[in-house]
């Protein structure tokens, strides 16, 4: 998916001058993931910039770039080290078509590998998926793709949007899925979930990593004849409401997963959605799967087992949901 | 290079006709502020922050940029500055007022947030020192265009203390970005002394820090600033990078509506602050050039106050937002 990511940004930045990157390595290292690989290259120094190890100003220079008609990148290294930015993302970006009346606009794409696994080992902090706390804000789009065509597709919809986007990228997808990137011009749309299974017994909404534990769980109770259909929400801000009521009309029974935290999750929001909408096509609760109540995912792999949602938890769910 | 000094005197070479302007300009922003100070005693301006004091500084500094050209990422006590870029009193009265045709953010925030594309003044939220970033990114743009525009952004000294400055200037002096960064220091960030912001005399002091060359000014004396700020935005034409200036203003209005500065300002301070009211200053400097008179003081006093009237009644008439409006321009629409 890494590919993915690198010949959207390459394709983007030779159709608009208009783009560039800036953060921490993206020049000749090409990024610590090799998401800015031979952009530096390519673009030279005026486009593809080493920033200062210092995110809020990384997102804030992004800014008023963008202010001043620019369509910057900023990487933030690891999701992890967004926070020194969230005054930026928050208070900022997010704000400023609002609070100028439309005056102003803040096209800016910030991307950042987040996530983790139980091979990851990427510990506390370098292995969260903190989504949820970006989609909880007005003005941001949250973007979360799961495979490579998505990933190109999905980049390029961010460039090209007038309003900041928040690109996460599962740092576990990097390398783990190869090919399958469309060639030439692709734009997937924001804000539209897709169908990565079809089903017709139970639904799955899931995004990033855990749309492929879902479809190995899936897999493994379509062998005993559960069809559980599997929707990749890909965009967790705006959601794609109107696939989630649909989906869940039709099938009646709803389980939502996701790697981050449980609590005050994605997953509550679109739980909600269903509750709210859907309650009369409902045959079970809305059940609903994430992370446990401890800050992130832990080095050890015996401890990185507690944490992580893989395909046998959700197979378990999804299997306790079915006997309603 | 990044040496703190202090400028030399600065001379009237200015012209008559462009130093009667500044002196209106400092005029109309006074009276301005006066006024918006006016309407929140009367309550009908919920909240009013004053300028009153920084006039000097705002003047100096907006007349060293090409208006219309250069950009400017303010903060909330630049009611002088933004003026001078081409607002007018009706666009301050109707944001007071939280009126629906205020060009700075149609009635969304407090009064003071200034705000127009159209002059290149950039939208600020209220978080202190974030538009410090601002103004790096926009520098930064200028450069990627080959364009020789300048970018001021200003806060108080208080607001160095936030990261976001910090980050801003060292970042600027890496990039030698075509940034100004103004530091308003009035000795105060509502109630707490600049000895508690800094262990350092002056801001400049920290400018060696970063690469970039400080200069420390009198505030409160327009011409002062407006030659520091001419050499600091020629050098930021030519391309040789960002400068630190720190203006000493005084603040004579409390923090805000909502601060008595009473409460914390020993009464002798309080006395002598209008003995420094750079409006005074410069008027005795320019009556003693021969190039202003008491009456053509007060003339120039009248017309503000007239063109304050005048943008008042529009303002007071103008109506508030809809409320279904609300919701509008979260995202860009159609
Ligand atoms: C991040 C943040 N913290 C606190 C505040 C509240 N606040 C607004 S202005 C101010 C003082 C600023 O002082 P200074 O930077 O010296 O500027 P001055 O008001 O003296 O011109 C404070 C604490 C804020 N707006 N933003």
């Amino acid at each position: 998916m890494v590919e993915a990511v690198r010949t959207a940004l390459a394709e983007e930045m030779r159709r608009d001058d208009r783009i560039i990157v800036m953060g921490e390595d993206v020049g000749l290292k090409g990024g610590v993931f090799g998401a800015t690989q031979g952009l530096h290259q390519e673009f030279g120094d005026l486009r593809v910039i080493d920033s200062p190890l210092a995110e809020a100003s990384i997102v804030g220079v992004a800014i008023g770039a963008a202010l001043a008609g620019l369509r910057p990148v900023a990487e933030i290294q690891f999701q992890d080290f967004i926070p020194p930015a969230m005054d930026q993302i928050l208070s900022e970006a997010a704000k400023i078509r609002y609070r100028s009346n439309n005056d102003w606009s803040c096209p800016l794409v910030i991307r950042a590998p987040c996530g983790g696994g139980v091979h990851v080992h990427g510990a506390l902090y370098h292995s969260q998926s903190l989504e949820a706390l970006f989609a909880h804000v007005p003005g941001l789009k949250v973007v979360l793709p799961s495979t490579p065509g998505d990933a190109k597709g999905l980049l390029t919809a961010a460039l090209r949007d007038p309003d900041p986007v928040c690109f996460f990228e599962h740092k576990a997808l990097y390398r783990a899925f190869k090919g399958e990137v469309p060639a030439g011009e692709h734009v997937v749309p924001i804000g539209r979930a897709r169908v990565a299974r079809p089903g017709r017994d139970l639904v799955c909404f899931t995004y990033g990593a855990t749309v492929h534990e879902s479809l190995r769980a899936a897999e493994r109770l379509g062998l005993e004849g559960i069809e559980v259909e599997v929707v990749d929400l890909r965009t967790v801000r705006p959601l794609d409401r109107e696939c989630i009521v649909e989906t869940a009309r039709r099938i009646g029974k709803v389980l939502v997963a996701h790697e981050a935290n449980l609590a005050g999750g994605v997953g509550a929001e679109v739980a909600a959605i269903v509750a709210e909408e859907c309650f009369e096509s409902l045959d079970g609760p809305v059940m609903r799967l994430g992370g446990p109540e401890i800050p992130a995912i832990p080095f050890a792999e015996s401890l990185a087992e507690v944490y992580y949602l893989g395909a046998d938890r959700i197979e378990a769910g999804l299997r306790r949901l079915a006997a309603y | 290079m990044a040496v703190t000094e202090s400028a030399p005197p600065a001379a009237l070479d200015l012209g008559p006709d462009t130093l009667l302007e500044m002196y209106r300009a400092m005029v109309l922003g006074r009276l301005l502020d006066e006024r918006i100070i006016i309407l929140n005693r009367q309550g009908r301006a919920p909240f009013a922050i004053s300028g009153q004091g920084h006039e000097a500084t705002q003047v100096g500094v907006g007349y060293a940029l090409r208006r219309d050209y250069d950009w400017a990422v303010p903060y909330y006590r630049d009611l002088s500055l933004v003026l001078v870029m081409g607002m007018s009193p009706l666009d301050q009265l109707l944001a007071a007022l939280g009126k629906a045709g205020d060009p700075n953010s149609g009635g969304r925030q407090m009064p003071a947030h200034y705000s127009s594309r159209a002059h290149n003044i950039v939208t600020g939220g209220s978080p202190v020192a974030t538009q410090i970033l601002h103004a790096v990114g926009v520098g930064l743009a200028f450069r990627y265009r080959g364009e020789d525009r300048v970018v001021v952004t200003a806060c108080g000294e208080g607001g160095t203390s936030e990261g976001d400055w910090h980050e801003g200037l060292n970042w600027a002096a890496v990039h030698r970005l075509p940034v100004i960064f103004l530091v308003e220091n009035n000795g105060f960030a509502i109630s707490v002394p600049q000895a508690r912001q800094m262990a350092v005399a002056h801001v400049t002091d920290r400018a060696a820090g970063y690469g970039l060359p400080g200069v420390c000014v009198d505030g409160g004396d327009v011409l002062a600033v407006h030659q520091v700020a001419v050499e600091a935005v020629a050098r930021a034409r030519r391309g040789e990078g960002p400068t630190l200036i720190e203006a000493h203003c005084v603040r004579l209005q409390s923090h805000s509506s909502d601060d008595d500065q009473r409460r914390y300002r020993a009464p002798d301070d309080l006395r002598d602050l209008r003995s420094h009211d750079p409006l005074d200053r410069f008027r005795v400097d320019l009556e003693a050039a021969g190039i202003l008179s008491p009456e053509r003081a007060a003339a120039v006093r009248a017309d503000c106050l007239a063109e304050i009237d005048r943008a008042q009644q529009i303002a007071d008439e103008a109506p508030a937002p809809d409320p279904a409006t609300a919701l509008h321009h979260v995202h860009q629409e159609g």
